[in-house]
């Protein structure tokens, strides 16, 4: 019954407050008030206190002010008899236990045990936050499971993550059972762990399931536009928007009740596999909050049905596990049983259009030796090729579906797989070669899932695999002759050669009101989906995300502005906006969801502007970090001097064509720099910035305020200086 | 702790179902006159009730009796006095409400200007959602300033001349649309009475609908206006009330204590009562004189009022205000306004109680008056007390306090509702309407109203209210009808044993009883102001004509009842009466505009039905219809989304 998980859970949260009092109070007498305090690499402070409340933590002394509000939201613990409603006290009580676990883990921070540890990763920093975030915000993840305590067993704990791997859902893990914790137990099993592989072990303390509570928070912080303080549209976004749940392993106590009484507050049900009691009526939730009881082998499902979550999982036949979740896996070298490639022999994979009657559906052939006839630890050449028919197939869609080879091939269980064109890497892991795994299987995988993706446009598919040296040569000669006709067409898909761009609505899952316009020479702003892309969605899904925008009549080449897109943008913007310029970040420039790579802002008195990246977690000239300005950007609104963009637009000769181009970027980090550094070149070079241009642009190193940004562009002479005013 | 489960006190089990009543009866053995004995010495008169004609006796021509083939002297028909009459009632009820909401209003004001000593603005986050309400700016202006205008405005309201009150924009939008469409959303509630006092004057208003059209006028005044405005103000000055703890009955009387009841239906004097006496030097005073200590208590809607924000118990409900005074043990029984029975002026005499009026709009032959002036509060508080303490020596004969009490738990205010369903976070009605159209709970069922010496105490009042928890309504009561089902034990959350399963698991999760205590009988309110929340969490239909929902008054007896039966009608609800009938029973063209003619114009109705089963059936009938309607009545799959469905998506 109720009562008992609320008697749990209150009792839980004081313990957890009074706890949090204690680490806090040890720490100001050793380091003083003023001692800073944070999660590292994030501009969200502790999220979930930030989000809620909006208040930064900083130091210790803003922690007292946080406990000091948990305090006061802690009910009393209800009566034996004529107790009082309990469920508001609960929740509240949950949240408390959040707010105090933020506290307890941030200081381990200053104090340890530290948070990251072993395998132990402790907080996500921000750049996995976008990463992994995006994940969540396209559908490739569709939501976590927050797993606390530990398994009867570690092959069930391998059992449940497989499972969950399969179904594409992240495995956050923390908390223990019996002083084991089901991280451990799939460490023990030899599991990857990490980010890559969505096994994520957040920490052994109870206090560490906060993490995952603090992602969901930034999720909503980052990607849905809510404001800082504005809780309750932070957790209704997460019970709408983020399909998490808690999988509670093993014996639930009272710290582990007030976790989950928080995590009902952002919707997140909780699913045991111990006889707790349940509280099966919805309202906080969108179906059950507390399911108990449940078989390991079921436990998966039924908490996908709990929280309202559809799964469509295909099978492809072969003899390992298959699914986005294991793309991240690496296969080291000593676990190799042979690999194709990677300098280390020829390889290519080749995807191409042919006649209908040259392509026979279905038929995967492989020209050479399989793995059965080689040794361990052998190497092999390695040719893929790829032929496909389909009456709405065009030249056009062959790289963007070649692309897609990397990650289905990825997607099995022991298989890796690096690079594109011919400078692929293959290994096949011993494991899943004593499962059966062969070389055909590449492509049964390459047919499946061609056809589930693509089925719309493919018709037929077959896959010819070549691991003897000659035929792989000339598959690789072949093969070149293309690549060189397709880079060049790419390089002549200007905006002004085509006359439709398309829209891209593929994060309003998570940002409903915004709406991308991607065009040849630029990509949406999350960097995932270009011009290329977005026509073959369309052709593959015509009611989809990605709708054709006629460009219609120029109205002003110079800012980007077209009739047809405009009225598009007015149309789907709610009637909001009216004008949309997609060459200027002055003149009514492009909303941005929260996906965007890099938020490029003006600095006025350098009459340049700063572009900044996700990944960069300090302060920038603009006297803000990239998150406080995300908050600005983001949301769908126009905000005149900011804009969200892919890193790639940068090199575009359309990046701020209107305001001057290129030549205005005078700050930038120097990991955006490096990264980007051979397209940069070559743009400023076609430009006649000089060979010097990327010199000039300060980073951190040089500039860390606007006026230091004045006196470095005045110092390297740079060409902003002689451009007319931006503004 | 509940012990009145079974009254065997013969004969008196017929009068009522109250042990703790039915004791004092059987000491008293009939030597004292009860309103009981009085219903079986006089019969009412069935031309008044209207089961058997009509009188009309608005003219010096009469009175005249009219039946259905007759008609009155200046030829009024049956249906034309029937609806006069009535549209009269509604107006005493109405006036009763609203006047109480005035006097709030009023008082308001003189504590946002400091100069109601005792009384200060508790609730200031209810003060400026009342003052967005009313159409007030509320920026960062001061409280007192924003008290001052939201008073300035209330009371204005009262008299408001034209166009439309600002609280019925609490209301659905599509029900503000049918009251217009209908002519009948209000204006001032003091203008809506007088122009029913001037149509129902002789030769004006003759056709019944139009009549009745302006009652309904009149009762929307008082349930979104003058009946709004006092729960609102009462709130803001005394707290939003929420889940407390509390005992009920004649049992709480204390025999070593001053016992001093408040009894009426003002917050404002028994707030400021309960307030001193705590207080150390009359508490010591007390002592003095020979009693342990002071014990508050109160009857009616005083009661319900103290007991909503102090938890101070409730003796009793309407019919027990004799029995208790007949136990010896009150010293002070402080009355204020409305449902004060004149007999207790006699009957005091036999017993040293003292009876002190209060309100200058209610003396009573036989009562000390100590006038309360909203500035003397503290001092006539004290003074009251003083004299209570003062008679603890002069009890004479013996006391008789029956060991009868039961537990409760009391404070259900609309914003309470919604933090208990979410927590301050995530606080809203949600789980409510998701539990409504999972059918946890079949529908919500205010029982409501008043007790009638008819008709024995409290007995359909518990009828209903469990016979409704066992089929999965969840009940919400106000006035004398909560206390009625308190006093048995059914306001504790152990009374989820009597509810249905769906019920059950709705009590247990949130960990409250099936029967919900939300206040006065002017709280009545409240039920509209959750009603249209419901509404608007969305899932339920557009309108509260949609929702699964009924309004009973099965033992009703003040013209209140029938303003109030009036406006949850025209509200969009099917409202049942019970007990004594109202007095439109002989006239079916009058009755049909009620029933039908109301259902087709309001979505709601107000019905007279005699039997208690009967209309039980009904209630749940109506209940059934609804949910199919709302095509909520099978169990539906549940949708699992995909990401798809979730970029469809508009919300957050």
């Amino acid at each position: 019954m109720s009562k008992i998980i609320a008697t749990g859970a209150i009792k839980g949260a004081y313990k957890t407050v009074e706890r949090a009092e204690k680490v806090l109070k040890e720490c100001i007498e050793k380091h003083g008030r003023e001692q800073k305090v944070e999660f590292p690499n994030t501009g969200y402070y502790l999220p979930v206190i930030y989000s809620m409340t909006g208040i930064e933590v900083e130091k210790l002394s803003d922690c007292e002010g946080v406990l000091n509000e948990a305090k006061k939201l802690l009910p009393p613990v209800p009566e034996e008899k004529v107790w009082l409603p309990y469920l508001g006290g609960t929740l509240d009580a949950g949240i408390a236990t959040l707010w105090s676990e933020e506290v307890i883990e941030a200081i381990k921070y200053i104090d340890g045990p530290p948070p990251a540890d072993g395998i132990w990763l402790g907080a996500a920093t921000d750049v996995i936050l976008r990463e992994r975030g995006i994940e969540f915000v396209d559908g490739t993840a569709p939501g976590f499971a927050a797993c606390v305590g530990a398994c009867k067993d570690s092959k069930t704990a391998v059992r449940i993550a497989r499972e969950l791997q399969e179904k594409n859902i992240y495995v956050f893990m923390s908390g223990s059972t019996n002083g084991i914790s089901m991280a451990e137990q799939l460490a023990e099993e030899g599991v990857e762990l990490g980010w890559d592989t969505r096994l994520v072990p957040f920490g052994k303390d109870i206090s560490a399931t906060v993490y995952a509570l603090g992602f969901a928070a930034r999720a909503a912080l980052s990607f849905g536009g809510v404001q800082p303080g504005d809780y309750k549209k932070m957790l209704l976004y997460n019970k709408n928007r983020v399909f998490a749940f808690v999988l509670a392993l093993g014996e639930v106590d009272d710290e582990k009740y007030a976790n989950a009484a928080g995590a009902i507050n952002f919707g997140f049900p909780t699913i045991a596999d111990t006889d707790i009691p349940e509280i099966l009526p919805r309202g906080i939730c969108t179906y059950e909050h507390v399911v108990s009881n449940i078989p390991d082998e079921e436990i998966v499902a039924k908490a996908i049905e709990v929280r309202g979550l559809k799964i469509t999982v295909e099978k492809v036949d072969i003899p390992v596990a298959f699914g986005p979740a294991f793309e991240g896996e690496r296969v080291r070298k000593e676990d190799t049983y042979v690999e194709f490639g990677g300098n280390r022999s020829e390889a290519i994979e080749f995807l191409h259009c042919a006649d209908s009657s040259e392509v026979e559906d279905g038929k995967i052939e492989v020209f050479g030796p399989e793995v059965d006839d080689i040794e361990e630890g052998g190497v092999l050449p390695l040719g893929i090729e790829v032929l496909v028919y389909g009456r709405k197939m065009q030249e056009d869609f062959e790289p963007v579906m070649e692309r897609q080879i990397h990650y289905f091939i990825n997607y099995a269980t022991g298989i890796f797989h690096m690079g594109q064109r011919d400078t692929i890497w293959v290994r096949f892991s011993k494991e899943a070669v004593k499962s059966g795994f062969k070389i055909r299987h590449l492509g049964t995988i390459l047919h499946a899932k061609m056809h589930s993706s693509f089925g719309n446009i493919m018709d037929k598919i077959q896959v010819k695999i070549y691991t003897n040296v000659e035929d792989v040569v000339r598959l690789k000669k072949e093969a070149k002759k293309v690549f060189r006709i397709r880079d060049e067409r790419l390089k002549n898909l200007t905006d002004e050669s085509v006359d439709t761009f398309y829209s891209c609505t593929l994060c309003q899952s998570f940002a409903p009101n915004h709406v991308c316009v991607v065009s040849p020479e630029r990509p949406g702003l999350c960097g995932a989906y270009n011009w290329l892309d977005c026509k073959a969605s369309f052709e593959i899904n015509p009611t989809g995300p990605n709708q054709p925008v006629k460009k219609g009549e120029t109205m002003d080449e110079r800012l980007g502005i077209w009739k047809g897109v405009n009225e598009f943008v007015y149309k789907a913007s709610n009637q909001t906006l009216e004008s949309f310029s997609a060459y200027s970040m002055i003149v009514d420039p492009m909303t941005s969801c929260g996906c965007f790579e890099v938020i490029v802002a003006i600095l006025p008195s350098t009459n340049g502007v700063m572009a900044v990246n996700r990944e960069y977690p300090g302060m920038t000239p603009s006297g803000m970090k990239f998150s406080t300005m995300a908050g600005m950007v983001g949301g769908g609104i126009q905000t005149p001097g900011f804009i969200g963009i892919s890193k790639f637009f940068i090199c575009s000769r359309k990046f701020i064509r209107a305001d001057g181009g290129l030549a205005r970027l005078v700050w930038m980090p120097s990991m955006l720099k490096e990264e980007i550094r051979d397209l940069l070149e070559e743009r400023s070079r076609e430009l006649g910035l000089g060979d010097d241009f990327l010199d000039k642009i300060a980073t951190e190193k040089e500039a860390e305020t606007e006026e230091q940004v004045l006196e470095w562009v005045q110092k390297v002479n740079h060409p902003v200086l002689e451009m007319e005013p931006i503004m | 702790m509940n012990n009145n489960d079974n009254n065997d006190y013969s004969p008196y089990k017929d009068i009522t179902v109250d042990r703790a009543v039915a004791e004092i009866l059987r000491e008293s053995q009939g030597r004292l006159s009860t309103a009981f004995d009085r219903a079986l010495a006089m019969k009412c008169c069935p031309i008044g009730s209207g089961i058997s004609g009509i009188c009309c006796k608005n003219c010096s021509m009469g009175p005249c009796r009219v039946r259905e083939d007759t008609v009155g002297l200046c030829g009024a028909t049956l249906g034309t006095i029937t609806a006069r009459n009535l549209a009269r009632q509604i107006a005493a009820g109405a006036a009763a409400h609203s006047d109480h909401g005035r006097d709030l209003a009023h008082l308001l004001g003189l504590a946002a200007e400091g100069k109601a000593p005792g009384i200060e603005i508790k609730d200031e986050l209810k003060l400026m959602k009342f003052a967005r309400n009313l159409g007030i700016e509320i920026k960062d202006r001061d409280v007192k300033e924003i008290a001052l205008e939201a008073s300035e405005k209330a009371l204005s309201l009262f008299g408001q001349q034209h166009g439309e009150i600002d609280l019925i924009k609490i209301a659905p939008p599509a029900r503000q649309e049918i009251w217009r469409k209908n002519n009948v959303i209000p204006r001032g509630v003091d203008r809506e009475i007088v122009e029913i006092m001037h149509r129902t004057h002789a030769g004006v208003d003759q056709e019944p609908e139009n009549i009745l059209s302006q009652a309904v006028r009149c009762a929307l005044a008082d349930g979104w206006g003058g009946s709004m405005i006092a729960t609102e103000i009462t709130d803001i000055l005394f707290n939003t009330p929420e889940a407390l703890r509390a005992k009920t009955n004649l049992g709480m009387l204390r025999e070593d204590e001053v016992n001093i009841v408040i009894h009426g239906h003002e917050p404002t004097l028994s707030e400021i009562i309960v307030e001193y006496s705590s207080d150390n030097e009359l508490v010591e005073y007390a002592k003095s004189k020979g009693a342990k200590g002071i014990n508050i208590v109160g009857i009616c809607c005083t009661a319900n009022e103290i007991l909503m924000r102090q938890g101070i118990a409730p003796i009793g409900n309407f019919l027990s205000q004799e029995a208790a005074i007949m136990t010896g043990a009150i010293e002070l029984m402080v009355v204020d306004i409305q449902c004060i029975m004149q007999a207790l002026g006699r009957l005091t005499q036999n017993y040293h109680t003292k009876l002190v009026t209060t309100s200058p709009k209610c003396k009573i032959p036989g009562a000390i008056h100590m006038e309360f002036r909203d500035v003397n509060g503290p001092e006539l508080a004290k003074e009251i007390i003083k004299m209570a303490i003062d008679n603890f020596s002069e009890r004479k004969g013996e006391i008789h306090i029956p060991d009868v009490s039961s537990d409760l738990v009391a404070g259900f205010s609309h914003e309470y509702i919604r933090y208990m369903l979410g927590g301050r976070f995530r606080e809203s009605l949600r789980p409510l309407n998701d539990a409504i159209i999972d059918g946890r709970i079949q529908g919500v069922v205010g029982v409501v109203g008043c007790n009638n010496a008819r008709h024995c105490q409290d007995k359909y009042h518990n009828f209903v209210a469990r016979e409704l928890i066992k089929r999965d309504y969840l009940v919400v009561q106000t006035g004398c009808s909560a206390i009625s089902t308190a006093k048995y034990g059914l306001m504790v959350p152990e009374a989820l044993e009597y509810a249905g399963e769906g019920l059950r698991s709705i009590c247990e999760t949130v960990g409250i009883p099936p029967i919900l205590h939300m206040g006065s009988c002017v709280d009545n309110s409240r039920i509209l102001t959750v009603l249209s929340d419901v509404v608007e969490e969305g899932g339920l239909g557009d309108d509260i004509s949609d929702l699964p929902v009924a309004g009973i008054a099965p033992e009703w007896m003040s013209e209140k009842a029938l303003s109030i039966g009036t406006y949850v009608a025209a509200s969009g609800v099917y409202t049942a009466f019970s007990g004594e009938p109202i007095p439109v029973e002989s006239s079916p063209e009058v009755k049909k505009i009620m029933t039908e003619g109301w259902q087709k114009k309001y979505g709601g109705q107000l019905e007279y039905i005699m039997d208690i089963e009967e209309l039980l059936n009904k209630v749940i009938n109506v209940i059934q219809e609804k949910r199919k309607a709302l095509k909520i009545d099978m169990k539906k799959e549940r949708v699992l989304l995909d990401m798809e469905a979730r970029r469809a998506l508009k919300d957050v």
